[in-house]
């Protein structure tokens, strides 16, 4: 039975043995080479000493948080009124079908929409006061990276408000809490995990976006992920690209931590107490 | 009389569906006592109790609370707490902060607060369980948590949703006993709902007997026992033996062929009805001896009793609890008061019904 099951998961292991776990050993190898395929440290003390990437770190870092709380700020109220809505479903599938549009498409199609000619930019001109330099600007990059990514924030903070019970905010009615103490005390806190789940579905992709920053972002906004397509693709120095994408690995995972579910605190049970039932 | 604390008059509730959950439902509930709401489930009675607590809103009629209509007064603002059928303890407290919830939210002094909690604990018999979190405690635990979170805050009425019927059966007659004993000591109004009818009638002051949206009748739990009102009352509340009769006079009903004398009356004369005996009424004789002949089909050992199942000439099935054995097959007789017998007619509502029995119980 054992033996079976394990055979099960074959082809997933050696997926991930080759499209993962050998891909991270080679970026950490690659990170510590230079050039000429020697080994160094050179990558990183030129990344811990240079205001450059420190800068771009700083930005990726900055960028992700404001598309993160941008999204949580839209989808909170927005997962809270869909969990009360008739037609759930559908409002739902509305929610999801986005996310199935290749992101390179729903990216040029904002292009359409906020160019010097765009749609937006005709409605401004109606009503006199434009046209308006859209494209290209910071505000239309954090514009255009929310929209896709508030799905994955939607639908986490959708399923804690679906599954918490609805007796508990009864309850918290019947003990005196007006509206929005039953909010702040019962309905966000029992709802965090959700909201974690976004943040992580949100924040953590955001830090390596690199094709919106050039599409809409017009390369204004330099993140990691822009950096590190630079070194691959142009200057070609890969060395310093797998640092950046190990530091990347490394911001990824602190942030895991942070948003995990932390265990509940060890409390001191009492077992003196002769139980009473 | 005393001042009522909670009336409805006239209440109903319909959804937009166009079910019709509660129909002219009229209550009054005085202070201090210990009422159930007992019923199957869909008759309606946790419907009462939300409107009651302001969860939902009746379609028509009027609640009133101390000569207060408090239709329109939010459920926090209503001087009822509930006690919740899965108890609906908050998960992310402990103990102490859940039963504290209400008396913070009214930002009382933490001294206070310290102080009204460990005692509310202690009246639950759960003292030292302060920092225990939720997802420690056991089901009759977590029963007692809510119910301290519940009574901490004074309230004048406790509605209390089924909160027994997720413990076992040892446990739910414990709790029945400490129930009972914790509300004559508060001396706060109870309204339990349940749909157990030992629990209901071990328990209340009053019990209110629903089906279909509707309080079928309303009594002290012996006048329900002793007199239920129509078949699904005498069914629904201890076991019956139903057969069809006819009234001959005041005090005499025929029933499976014989005339027998009984202590009902005030019905027309040659009325069909129907007529209760209560199993534990019949008591086991000789066959020459007995006002009805039964042979025994099956007997079941409960315990403290026998449970015999036995049929007479015509088929009528007899349910007898007997505190002795018989043989199966045998032919036993069967005797029984006058008082024994409950006369109950056709489609008779509760106001006539009580008028009637005080009438001939005045003579």
């Amino acid at each position: 039975m054992k033996k079976t099951r394990s055979f099960f998961m074959v082809p997933y292991l050696a997926w991930i043995l080759l499209f993962v776990i050998t891909p991270l050993i080679l970026i950490l190898y690659q990170s510590f080479t230079n050039s000429a395929g020697q080994f160094t440290f050179q990558n990183y003390v030129t990344y811990g000493t240079s205001w450059v990437y420190l800068k771009m770190s700083l930005n990726s870092f900055w960028y992700a948080l404001l598309i993160t709380v941008v999204t949580l700020l839209i989808s909170y109220p927005t997962a809270y009124f869909l969990s009360k809505t008739k037609r759930q479903q559908l409002w739902l599938l509305l929610i999801i079908l986005p996310t199935w549009i290749n992101l390179l498409l729903k990216t040029y199609a904002f292009i359409g929409l906020l160019s010097q000619t765009g749609s937006v930019n005709q409605f401004l001109t109606f009503i006199g006061i434009g046209p308006q330099q859209l494209l290209f600007s910071n505000s239309s990059f954090l514009l255009v990276a929310s929209y896709i990514e508030i799905p994955f924030m939607i639908l986490p903070i959708y399923n804690a408000i679906v599954q918490l019970d609805p007796a508990l905010v009864n309850a918290s009615r019947d003990l005196g809490a007006t509206n929005f103490q039953t909010f702040s005390k019962v309905i966000f806190p029992l709802t965090l995990s959700g909201v974690k789940a976004g943040i992580q579905a949100v924040f953590i992709p955001s830090l390596s976006l690199f094709m919106i920053t050039r599409l809409i972002g017009g390369n204004r906004v330099i993140t990691l992920g822009t950096a590190i397509e630079e070194h691959f693709m142009t200057t070609m120095n890969w060395g310093m690209g797998s640092t950046i994408g190990v530091i990347l690995i490394v911001m990824m995972f602190i942030i895991m931590l942070l948003t995990n579910d932390r265990k509940k605190k060890h409390r001191e049970v009492i077992v003196d107490e002769k139980e009473t039932l | 009389m005393v001042k009522p604390i909670i009336e409805l008059k006239n209440i109903t509730k319909r959804y937009d569906d166009g079910f019709t959950a509660l129909e002219n439902i009229n209550m009054t509930i005085e202070p201090g006592k210990f009422y159930s709401l007992l019923g199957p489930s869909g008759s309606g009675k946790t419907t009462i109790l939300r409107i009651i607590a302001g969860f939902t809103d009746a379609t028509e009629g009027t609640v009133i609370f101390e000569d207060q209509k408090i239709n329109d007064l939010p459920a926090n603002r209503r001087k009822v707490n509930t006690v919740f059928q899965n108890y609906a303890l908050f998960p992310h407290m402990d103990v102490f902060d859940n039963v504290a919830f209400g008396l913070t939210l009214k930002k009382k002094p933490v001294k206070e607060i310290r102080e009204r909690v460990l005692n509310a604990l202690k009246t639950v018999q759960l003292p030292g369980y302060a920092n225990r979190e939720i997802s420690e405690l056991s089901g009759g635990q977590q029963q007692r948590v809510a119910i301290a979170r519940a009574i901490v805050n004074e309230p004048k009425v406790l509605l209390l949703d089924e909160p027994l019927s997720a413990l076992d059966m040892k446990l739910r007659k414990d709790m029945q006993y400490e129930l009972r004993e914790l509300q004559q000591r508060l001396k706060i109004t109870f309204i339990f709902v349940t749909h157990d009818q030992e629990e209901a009638l071990a328990m209340s002051d009053e019990i209110f007997v629903m089906n279909d949206g509707k309080v079928l009748q309303s009594g002290t739990p012996v006048d329900i026992y002793d007199e239920p009102i129509n078949h699904f009352v005498a069914n629904f509340i201890g076991e019956s033996n139903i057969v069809p009769g006819k009234m001959i006079d005041d005090f005499q009903v025929e029933f499976v062929g014989k005339t027998f004398e009984c202590a009902d009356a005030g019905m027309r004369h040659g009325e069909k009805v129907e007529v209760v005996l209560r199993p534990e009424d019949l008591d086991i004789t000789k066959p020459e001896q007995g006002k009805l002949v039964v042979e025994v089909d099956t007997q079941l050992f409960r315990g403290d009793h026998f449970e015999i199942v036995g049929y007479d000439e015509d088929g009528n099935e007899w349910l007898i609890h007997s505190t002795n054995p018989v043989r199966d097959g045998k032919k036993i007789g069967l005797t029984f008061e006058p008082e024994d017998i409950h006369v109950m007619r056709f489609g008779e509502k509760e106001a006539d019904f009580d008028a009637r029995l005080e009438q001939y119980e005045e003579d």
